[in-house]
Order: structure tokens, then sequence, then C-alpha cells
């Protein structure tokens, strides 16, 4: 409840500050500083299971370890995004503080998506963490590859709604006693009557179309690519696994006992992601287009959580998310400070900027999976959670390939970090470039990052123990 | 009148909208396409609220008056996506000069 009133309040605040606030760098620090309070809030009624707010909701929400845990490394993901990326929000345009306001606003819809108990929460979580989205995708008013990205967005995301908003009606209609609590959904053992079958496959459809997932992953690399690239790397990572939150409880308390019968088309989907995230990442010469691709890939292997839907499962995914956003939004810092976002554009950073090429390797190895990282074991969790389910072996073994194929087109970026020399009539330009916007303290940041996921992959009890409060 | 009735029309209209949306290419008619795919939706929780209504009675009013409530909040929802789709409408046509979706290929290279 703390972390839901107060970024809603927070948000507000950063909204009507931009009124007062005279030098551009200082809606970073208020922001910093209402999200650490707010992750300190959060941590609290996670010890305590006490709220400072007793707000009857009437049953409409529900806290528990899983929720809490989950809200808190989506809080911990965007402060360390605050951090490393703040001075790339205030260069996009001239309304800063408008946009921290609009990326509490979406942290109050992760919020509600990860605590909804009824489907009236669930939809109205997901519209608040989409609508700021279409406008912070959208915020860079000139550039017509921001326009167009931001049409696109907006036109798919208000698509799926229609979908999940009639999966919502029959839902209701098919369940007898007309209630809209995600548990009186579910239905007893035997087969599932028609109208709450075809209210599930559309939500999954629309469910899908949020945390893109394969036949409804076409608009993805083109809103990411044209998004401002310090946005896309907040879409990919938080908004992204707020919305896995939200499919995994949904499926968890509504369809958990029908389990069999709805698996093998999560399979189909999961299987789909994989395949069609890795391939085509392969052939991008965008590095910001590639880590889209990727994302597609990651957010395959953050399926086989619903599809294997147990214990194993929910500590992986929260695993996942804190693993996979460590690494995202560290790779992202730097790509937004490099000169152009080819890969070529990479060669010779070894040599140039070594923090930044170390980094950036850890990054990418923990995305790939390479043991000693958090990836690695987040990735395990996965695998385990799907074979402890104890069928479908095959889509464990698929799984397993394109974590292989993947590691291609990581380590792409790291042979021309370190073994390509920069290119001779760009040598120049770049380093100057580079130097200008590089501080100290940026660099201490992505090396507290890298640590992070260096210690989460050898100790990941310190994230998933937190379930067990 | 059964209930079926509502069922078809609902579904009917949400086919519309899906298949405005597929093949139209102007903005803002993709945009009208999807409120109908919203209203067909309110049209259907509406109609499945007064359904269970006569099914449980009257003694449990609030389970099925809860649906209607929902249709409110579609509303707002859908009011706050209008205004906000508008905006990126309008400024997709400062820039272009055009709504016409099929101008959106520059990040397809």
């Amino acid at each position: 409840m703390n972390a839901i009133i107060l970024t809603a309040v927070w948000g507000i605040v950063m909204m009507f500050g931009g009124v007062f606030f005279k030098s551009k760098a200082t809606p970073k620090y208020w922001a910093i500083a209402g999200l650490t309070l707010i992750i300190i809030a959060n941590c609290l009624e996670l010890r305590s299971g006490e709220p400072f707010f007793n707000v009857d909701v009437k049953y409409m929400l529900s806290f528990n370890s899983f929720n809490l845990t989950f809200i808190t490394v989506a809080l911990a993901s965007t402060l360390l995004f605050f951090l490393l990326s703040g001075r790339d929000i205030e260069k996009v345009g001239a309304n800063v503080s408008e946009y921290f306001a609009l990326i509490f606003f979406v942290l109050c819809g992760v919020c509600l998506a990860a605590t909804f108990n009824t489907l009236l929460i669930l939809f109205l979580g997901i519209e608040i963490m989409s609508i700021p989205l279409y406008i912070l995708t959208g915020s860079d008013k000139r550039n017509l590859k921001s326009n167009e990205a931001s049409l696109k967005y907006f036109l798919m995301g208000v698509f799926s709604t229609g979908i999940m908003l009639m999966g919502i009606a029959f839902l209701y209609g098919g369940n007898s006693e007309g209630s809209f609590f995600i548990n009186n959904i579910n239905v007893g053992d035997g087969k599932m009557p028609a109208m709450i079958a075809i209210g599930m496959v559309f939500i999954m459809i629309a469910m899908s179309f949020k945390v893109s997932a394969a036949p409804f992953h076409f608009w993805t690399p083109d809103v990411y690519d044209g998004a401002p690239t310090v946005f896309t790397s907040f879409m990919a990572t938080i908004v992204k696994v707020g919305g896995f939150i939200a499919f995994i409880r949904l499926f968890e308390n509504s369809f958990g006992k029908v389990h069999g019968q709805w698996q093998v088309l999560i399979a189909i989907i999961a299987a789909a992601t994989l395949f069609i995230g890795n391939l085509t990442a392969v052939f991008q010469q965008s590095v910001k287009r590639m880590l889209a691709y990727s994302s597609i890939a990651q957010a395959g292997f953050m399926l086989l959580a619903i599809f294997a839907l147990n214990d194993t499962a929910k500590e992986g995914l929260i695993l996942y998310s804190a693993a996979y956003s460590l690494a995202t939004i560290g790779i992202f810092a730097i790509l937004i400070k490099m000169p152009d976002y080819t890969i070529q554009g990479f060669n010779g950073l070894g040599k140039q900027q070594p923090v930044l090429a170390v980094t950036a390797t850890v990054f990418l190895l923990s995305l790939t999976g390479i043991p000693l990282t958090a990836g690695f074991q987040s990735k395990l969790f996965m695998l385990m959670a799907a074979l402890r389910y104890g069928k479908q072996y095959w889509l464990v073994l698929f799984a397993v390939l394109c974590a292989a194929v993947s590691a291609y087109y990581y380590f792409k970026i790291i042979q021309a970090m370190f073994f390509k020399d920069a290119d001779q009539h760009l040598g120049e330009n770049t380093s100057t470039a580079l130097g200008n916007d590089i501080t100290p303290a940026f660099k201490l940041l992505l090396m507290i990052t890298a640590l992070l996921i260096i210690v989460l992959g050898v100790f990941p009890s310190l994230v998933t123990d937190w379930l067990h409060y | 009148m059964p209930v079926y009735y509502y069922i078809f029309l609902a579904v009917a209209l949400f086919c519309i909208g899906i298949i405005g949306v597929l093949i139209r290419r102007n903005a803002i008619i993709i945009f009208m396409c999807v409120e109908l795919m919203l209203n067909a939706a309110n049209l259907l929780l509406v109609a499945f609220s007064k359904m269970h209504h006569e099914v449980l009675g009257s003694n449990q009013q609030s389970a099925a008056g809860d649906a209607q409530i929902f249709v409110f909040f579609i509303m707002v929802v859908a009011a706050a996506e209008v205004t906000v789709g508008l905006a990126i409408i309008v400024m997709l046509y400062r820039n272009t000069h055009s709504v016409d979706v099929n101008f959106l290929n520059r990040l397809k290279n």
C-alpha cells in the first residue's frame, strides 16, 4: 500500500514542482530522494506487514511477500536507472520534471499490476502503466522516428486493451458468481466452460502484447528503436517485468487448477518467442535494435515461469526481473554515451574507456547467462522450474539451444570492444565525444552495478529469501 | 430478450472494430475502431450484469452491479486514452502533414 500511494503522490509533487524548479538538474535530485524514501517505506511494509496508510480496499488488492518483493525489485531498478541515466533524461527535452512525474505514474501502475486482486485493478494497473509510456515514447517531439514509435505503441497498446477488456467481460459472464475477483474465476479441475476459455485466450493474447511475446511482438523493435534511448531502457526493463508479474499472478490465481489445459499454448508462445527473438537479433546491425530483439528473447525465458507455475518459477521470476533489469539498464546507460549505435561504434572501446568496456562485458555476459553472473542463476531457476513440472522437456532443451544462439550476438559486441581498433577517421571524434560525458561517479555506479550482478550470481538467495519473510 | 442476442451484437461490434484496425490506414479511423472494440466490451459487461442479476436474485445485488461500475472505469480510461492519442496524432500531423499510417515506415530500415 505504501508504494502505491507514495508513488502517485510523488508523481504529483514532481509534476507541480516543475513550476518552481529553477535549474534543469533539480528534478533529478528530487526524484532520487523521493524514490529512496518510497523504497524504504516499502521495505518496512515488507518486514512488518503493516502499511503506514490503513486503507480498506475491500480485498481488491493483496499484499504478500511475493508482491512486495517484486515491487522492491522494480523500485530499486528504477532508482538505479535514475542514478545512471538521470543526466540523459535531462537531455531529451525541456520538460524534465514532467518526465520524472510520468515515470512515477508508471511505477504506480506497476505496483497496482503487481498487487491486484480483481480484474478491475488489473485493467487499471495495466492502463496506468501504459498511458504515461505513450507520452514518454513520443517525448522527442521534433524527431519523426520518435513520433512514429509513439503512434505505433499507442495504437497497438489500445488495441490490446480492447482485447483484454473483451476477455474480462467473457470471464465475468462465464463465472457463476458474477464476480471480478480473480479467485472466484477459479474453475474446478474439470473442463473449462466455453466462455471462460474464450476469455482466457483473449487475456492471454492481450498480456502477450504487453510483454511482447512472439506472435504479438512485431511492435517491439520499432517502438524500442524509435523511442528516446533513456526511455527505451525503462520500457524494456521495469515495465516489461511489471507485465510479467501481472501475467503470472492472474494465471496462477484464476487458471491454476486447469493448468494442463492451457499450458501447451504458453509452451508454443514461449518457444516461438525464444526462436524469433534470438534468430532476428543475430542479423541486426544497430545495437539498440539488437537489444530490442534480445529483450523479446529474454521475455521468452520469463514465459517459462508461467509455463511451469510453481514455487521455483515464482522465485525465479523475481530473480530474473532483478538480473535482467540490472544488466539491461547498465548496457543501455553505456549505449546512450556512444556516439553511434552500430556495432562498429563499439570498436576499440576497450582501449579508450576500459571501465565502460569491462562493465559492459559483465552486463552482456549476464544477459547471455554465463556462470557467476545473475543472468546464469535466473536462467537456471527458470529451467529448473520447467523441469520440475515434469512434462514437455522439449521446451527446456529448446530454451538452452536458444541461449547458446544468444551468445553469438552478445559476444559480437564484446569482440568489437576488445579485439578491434577504432576507425581512424572516427577515432579522434569518438574519444572526445565520449570523454566529455563520462564522470567518475558514472563509472563508479557502473562498477557497483556490475558488482551487484556478480554478487547476485553467487548468492541468489539475497533476493529470493525475501519471499519467505 | 435472451442474453445471446447481446453477446452476438457485442461480438459483431468487436469484429468490426478488429477488422477496421487491421485494414484501415488512417490513424484516426483506426482509433475510432478501437473505441468500437471498447464499447463492445462495455455492452457485453452490462448485458452479463443483468444476466447475473436475474440468476443470482436480488440478495446478491452487489455482485451483479460490479460490472456496471466497471463500465464507468472503462469510459474514464478511454477518455484518458483519447487525450493522449489525439495529442500524438496532432504531433505527427505537424511533422508530416498527414495522418496516414503508411507514412510510418522510417523505422523499418
